[in-house]
């Protein structure tokens, strides 16, 4: 019986995403059509220009495709105004990055409390609300130090904490590990299948690390040329 | 994202790259004083020469004359003049004064009392003019700065000397104050009626304050008279003393005095040969109105009566016209230096995007949408705005300061009174910083705008 869009978080039909360079036509993502279930953790694998991060910033929302339609929670993205797509990326979607960009010249509670300011929430909750985020990466007692002042795993996990502070129903992680050493790596991947477990949040994690991916994913779709080639459940 | 969010981070922005935006808030700020340091000077100029004029009682005060045409003042009159009713003879006696008195918005009424004299002072004559001053000139810019006091008292036997005629009694004229003057005029008298001139024997005592006698001839005689003045003032400028007297008048008494010595004017001869010859007219009278606005209403409302006006309503126009043509120029001028100040701005905040790509990006996939990052910009153009818009006019009002008292510094050398030739109104203070921000952030438009259009995914790239 098929999947109704309530029980999806995300569900890509026929989705391209073609660029122009110079002469010739890219196909970062070409024809692809994809269905993730509310609480998956899904892993996409593929070397690098597989088309894996640009299908990502299309589900975030940072990308619109060329072709195709990508629902969120059953909202079709490509139908969306730039203000309502930031609202996405606001209250529905977050985000970790391999280069963490935290802001430098911010604290740990500052930027994590950035996603909070920029979606308006009243001042008097938003400490609770980063206290709660900020516990649940384990760095209660890093708040007031600068970036520069945490060791790389330390910067993820506040990354991570400011993808959660909004509380979103989905997180992107494009390769969450890759600027990490192998046990810190690790450290990350755990916290990342905590907070699916506990927080039935879907996972959406881009990396080229198979044995990881194989390790803690729920699924794992691979990507070739902006296809997907292949598809297998683990973990 | 609300308000003080923003402004926060807009701040933290600002401080990140501080010589950079010190540098050019600074530029604003020399705009801003460049303006206000232009402007204020010709608001100062234009206060300076306003407060005079309307101070001097010119521009409150409408003239009164017997004529319908006071250019035609004491000139022949054609039988047939094209004013209609306005150019019948009506006297203008007290009758007419009281009626005068009773328009709206009139604060007084008094006649022009000017004669010749002769003034006695240590037995030698020296032959001048006195004027009567009604005690609301009391308040005249022209008594500003007088040696001595005005007058204590509406019916005084005090006199106060123009500076140029006091030079005559004294070299040093400061000792003259305190000083007995013996003035000399001709008082008329006037004679009782043809039939019965023989059995008056005291036609004075019979007649009224102006001298006339409604049961007279309306002729009169013209008496000798004396009357002792103490000097109590020394007025260095010349003061208006009604129509035409305009710094005629060197010995200046109480006008309630000058009435009650019942002096022979020109006018009194008018008066012989006129239509009614037992009632007393006037040469002219001054009407003070509340406010010079009110000037031609009331023009308007004398007129019909009979009477010519003359004011200066028309030349106060003019001299607005004029000083808001010389402070649009100033203005002008001073804002140039704001329009260069505006391309830092420019400058700064597209360095700014340069360096901030990335942080833009992540701002984006965090949530804030275009409107927030065109915000942010925006906000922070208006800071430099607002704190440059402060900085210049405190810069501005210090070089008006300046101009001030480097202008006093030279006129106090020269033995001049000291001026105010700039002037910082609270409304100046209001608008250059209103202009400041307004300007900066026109020059946020452009940066706010591309900012706000990066793609997040190629701003998240750059390195």
């Amino acid at each position: 019986m098929p999947m109704t869009n309530g029980d999806l978080a995300i569900r890509a039909q026929k989705v391209t995403r073609h660029y122009q360079m110079g002469a010739a036509l890219v196909r970062a993502v070409d024809d692809v059509t994809l269905e993730i279930p509310a609480g998956e953790f899904m892993a996409l694998l593929g070397s690098s220009g597989s088309g894996k991060s640009t299908l990502l910033n299309l589900f975030a929302g940072l990308d619109r495709p060329s072709s195709g339609d990508i629902f969120a929670h059953g909202r079709n993205l490509a139908e969306m105004n730039s203000q309502a797509l930031a609202e996405h990326r606001s209250h529905t979607i977050g985000i970790v990055f391999q280069a963490f960009n935290l802001l430098p010249r911010m604290t740990l509670e500052e930027n994590v409390e950035l996603p909070l300011r920029l979606a308006g929430v009243e001042r008097a909750d938003r400490a609770s609300r980063v206290r709660e985020a900020v516990e649940r990466v384990r760095l209660g007692a890093r708040l007031t130090h600068r970036p520069s002042e945490l060791s790389g795993g330390e910067q993820q996990r506040a990354a991570l904490a400011r993808a959660l502070v909004n509380r979103p129903t989905i997180l992107l992680a494009d390769e969450p590990t890759g600027n990490l050493d192998s046990a810190t790596g690790d450290q990350i991947m755990l916290l990342l299948r905590e907070i699916n477990e506990t927080l039935r949040m879907t996972i959406v994690m881009v990396t080229h690390e198979q044995p990881r991916a194989e390790k803690f994913a729920h699924r794992m779709i691979m990507m070739k040329d902006g296809k997907l080639v292949a598809e297998g459940a683990h973990a | 994202m609300k308000f003080r969010d923003l402004a926060e981070l807009a701040f933290r922005n600002l401080r990140e790259a501080l010589l950079r935006n010190s540098l050019t808030t600074m530029g604003v700020a020399v705009g801003v004083a460049s303006l206000v340091a232009m402007l204020s000077l010709g608001v100062g100029l234009q206060e300076m020469a306003s407060q005079r004029l309307s101070r001097s009682g010119l521009f409150n005060a409408i003239i009164v004359t017997p004529n319908a045409n006071p250019g035609a003042f004491g000139r022949p009159r054609r039988p047939n003049a094209e004013a209609g009713a306005a150019t019948t003879r009506h006297p203008l006696d007290q009758e007419a004064r009281q009626n005068i008195q009773q328009l709206p918005n009139v604060i007084e009424v008094y006649p022009e009392i000017r004669f010749p004299t002769e003034i006695q002072y240590e037995g030698n004559p020296y032959p001048t003019i006195v004027a009567g001053v009604p005690p609301s000139a009391r308040t005249d810019g022209a008594y500003d700065g007088m040696k001595g006091a005005f007058f204590s008292g509406p019916a005084a036997d005090e006199a106060i000397l123009q500076i140029e005629f006091a030079r005559q009694l004294a070299t040093q004229t400061d000792t003259l104050i305190g000083k007995e003057i013996v003035l000399r005029y001709a008082e008329r008298e006037a004679l009782p009626p043809a039939s019965g001139r023989a059995s008056s024997n005291s036609p004075a005592a019979d007649s009224n304050a102006d001298g006339f006698d409604a049961g007279s001839s309306g002729g009169f005689s013209v008496v000798p008279r004396e009357e002792k003045l103490r000097i109590i003032g020394i007025v260095e400028t010349q003061p208006a003393t009604g129509y035409g007297g305009i710094g005629q008048g060197r010995v200046l008494i109480p006008l309630q005095v000058a009435e009650k010595l019942r002096a022979a004017q020109t006018n009194d001869f008018r008066a012989v040969l006129g239509a009614t010859p037992g009632k007393p007219t006037y040469q002219a009278l001054t009407v003070l109105v509340k406010e010079p606005s009110e000037v031609k209403d009331v023009e308007d409302a004398i007129r019909p009566m009979g009477f010519g006006t003359f004011s200066l309503f028309d030349a106060t126009n003019s001299l607005r016209l004029v000083f808001a043509v010389f402070d649009l120029l100033l203005g002008i001028f001073g804002s140039l230096a704001l329009v260069v100040a505006s391309l830092g701005i420019i400058n700064t905040l597209v360095m700014a995007i340069l360096e901030r790509r990335r942080e833009i990006g992540v701002l984006k996939a965090l949530g804030a949408a275009d409107r927030d990052i065109r915000s942010l910009f925006f906000v922070e153009a208006g800071a430099m705005g607002l704190l440059g818009g402060v900085l210049g006019v405190t810069i501005g009002w210090l070089i008006g300061s300046a101009m001030n008292f480097g202008t006093n510094v030279y006129l106090r050398r020269q033995a001049l009174p000291s001026i105010k030739v700039s002037s910082v109104p609270w409304w100046m203070v209001a608008v250059a910083i209103a202009f400041s921000v307004g300007v900066s952030l026109a020059a946020g438009i452009y940066p706010a705008s591309r900012a706000a259009k990066l793609n997040p995914v190629e701003a998240l790239r750059y390195e």
